[in-house]
């Protein structure tokens, strides 16, 4: 009834419980943020030359679209494990392991985006006098950004889910919290940790639509009313 | 390598396989939880999402669905009914995580398999006088079948996937062996048990990439010119 009592009474709810457990909670959060950023990142880094790759070297794109896909396929909880005899309990496994799922994300979205510049475009560019680099960093990545920046968000939503199992060697972040409350069904516990995943799972998601909205004018001037 | 050995070592042992919490019955209880769970989605979302492709409403709730999904970490959702009374009734928080996170691939690529299809055929059977069921029945699911496949296979993977996640919060199924490896430090136990479950969600990936050729109608290809 009162609020002090909430944690004996082990309610779903507790205030208390909160307060004084800020300091764990914040540890937790941090931790998933931290594995989920450094996955992302580096998925980012080696999908997009990947894409780059694919799309020069179009025979490559069976095996490397089929290798993510298969990967991705293999359940978190095992790929987890199979990585451990190579990085033992580390925060490498987890993140080893967040990439090779992201993968398949990024590298998709990547290529759609980049196949769906319209050749008329780089054929215009090239007229123009743009070497490859510049056509690609000035033409072919921005027009190509908002699927990439989809497959971004789509990518960091399902990382920050699946983050969770890293728990199973100890580095999962808020999943650490979940996993420690459960023995003793402590319920706050498992409803703060749980609920905190999905409010970043949605922040991040918001943000990442921020940054595609400061990244691609263009596309907002179209849609506004008014428009010249 | 070692590890590798050690693996394949406990793979081969006979004991290992046989007994309350072997390999066997590790194995039924996966395939049981994951085709009851799958078999209950698809009763719910198919003619759902099929229905509401063809008279082409609640396209937002259909296709936002999949994206909420996304969102929820399965372990929490687990660690929730863990938690909760449900943790006494058996494989039920099992197989409710599982239907929860079947419905929305089944849900979206059903509406989109039938709302993608060509309007003109519609049309076209319309006016050649088709009632809606025939329409449905004879344009629509014939054509969308391939996206509705697609749909059913995402389904079963990932439902095969998470059913190992189960093991987490001490449910049952081949994931089980994966966390007692944990508990006990045997890094061999930990691998094997990782090995059976991959080669368990490629296999269901294989069969179903089969029964799709099997199943579904191929538009006959262009001739060549």
């Amino acid at each position: 009834m009162s609020a002090p009592n909430c944690l004996v009474a082990n309610d779903w709810i507790c205030a208390e419980y909160l307060r004084t457990r800020r300091e764990e909670l914040t540890d937790a959060l941090v931790q998933h943020i931290g594995l989920t950023a450094a996955s992302v990142v580096i998925a980012l880094l080696v999908a997009v030359p990947l894409a780059l790759l694919v799309r020069a070297r179009p025979r490559l794109a069976a095996p490397v679209l089929g290798l993510t896909t298969l990967l991705y396929t293999v359940p978190s909880l095992a790929m987890f494990s199979l990585l451990l005899p190579v990085f033992g309990l580390s925060s490498a496994l987890v993140v080893t392991g967040l990439v090779l799922y992201a993968l398949t994300i990024l590298v998709r979205n990547t290529l759609a985006g980049l196949e769906a510049v319209p050749v008329e475009t780089r054929e215009a560019a090239r007229g123009l006098g743009f070497g490859p680099w510049r056509l690609l960093w000035q033409v072919e990545l921005p027009l190509a950004l908002p699927v990439l920046m989809a497959g971004l968000r789509m990518a960091t939503v399902s990382t920050i889910a699946l983050t969770t199992i890293g728990s199973v060697v100890g580095r999962g972040g808020l999943g650490n919290l979940i996993e420690d409350a459960l023995p003793t069904f402590f319920k706050a516990q498992v409803l703060a940790a749980s609920v905190l995943c999905v409010l970043l799972a949605v922040t991040a998601d918001l943000l990442l639509l921020g940054v595609q909205r400061l990244l691609t004018p263009w596309s907002r001037a179209q849609g506004a009313p008014g428009g010249g | 390598m070692g590890v590798v050995t050690d693996a394949w070592a406990w793979l081969t042992t006979g004991a290992h396989w046989t007994g309350e919490e072997g390999v066997a019955a590790r194995l039924a209880e996966h395939a049981y939880v994951s085709l009851l769970a799958l078999l209950i989605a698809g009763a719910v979302a198919l003619p759902l999402g099929l229905w509401l492709g063809h008279v082409g409403r609640g396209g937002a709730l259909a296709v936002n669905v999949s994206n909420v999904g996304r969102a929820v970490p399965v372990f929490a959702v687990l660690a929730l009914f863990m938690v909760s009374p449900l943790r006494n009734a058996g494989y039920v928080p099992t197989v409710t995580a599982l239907v929860l996170f079947a419905v929305p691939p089944l849900l979206t690529n059903a509406y989109v398999g039938v709302r993608e299809v060509d309007r003109a055929a519609v049309r076209a059977a319309r006016g050649m006088g088709m009632t809606g069921g025939q329409v449905f029945r004879r344009v629509e699911l014939p054509l969308a079948a391939p996206v509705v496949m697609t749909g059913i296979r995402s389904a079963a993977v990932q439902v095969v996937a998470t059913a190992t996640i189960a093991a987490m919060v001490g449910q049952g199924g081949l994931g089980r062996i994966i966390t007692a490896g944990f508990a006990l430090y045997d890094t061999a136990q930990v691998v094997a048990g990782a090995v059976l479950v991959a080669l368990l969600a490629l296999l269901v990936e294989g069969v179903l990439i089969g029964l799709d050729r099997l199943l579904v109608p191929r538009a006959p290809r262009p001739p060549r010119t």
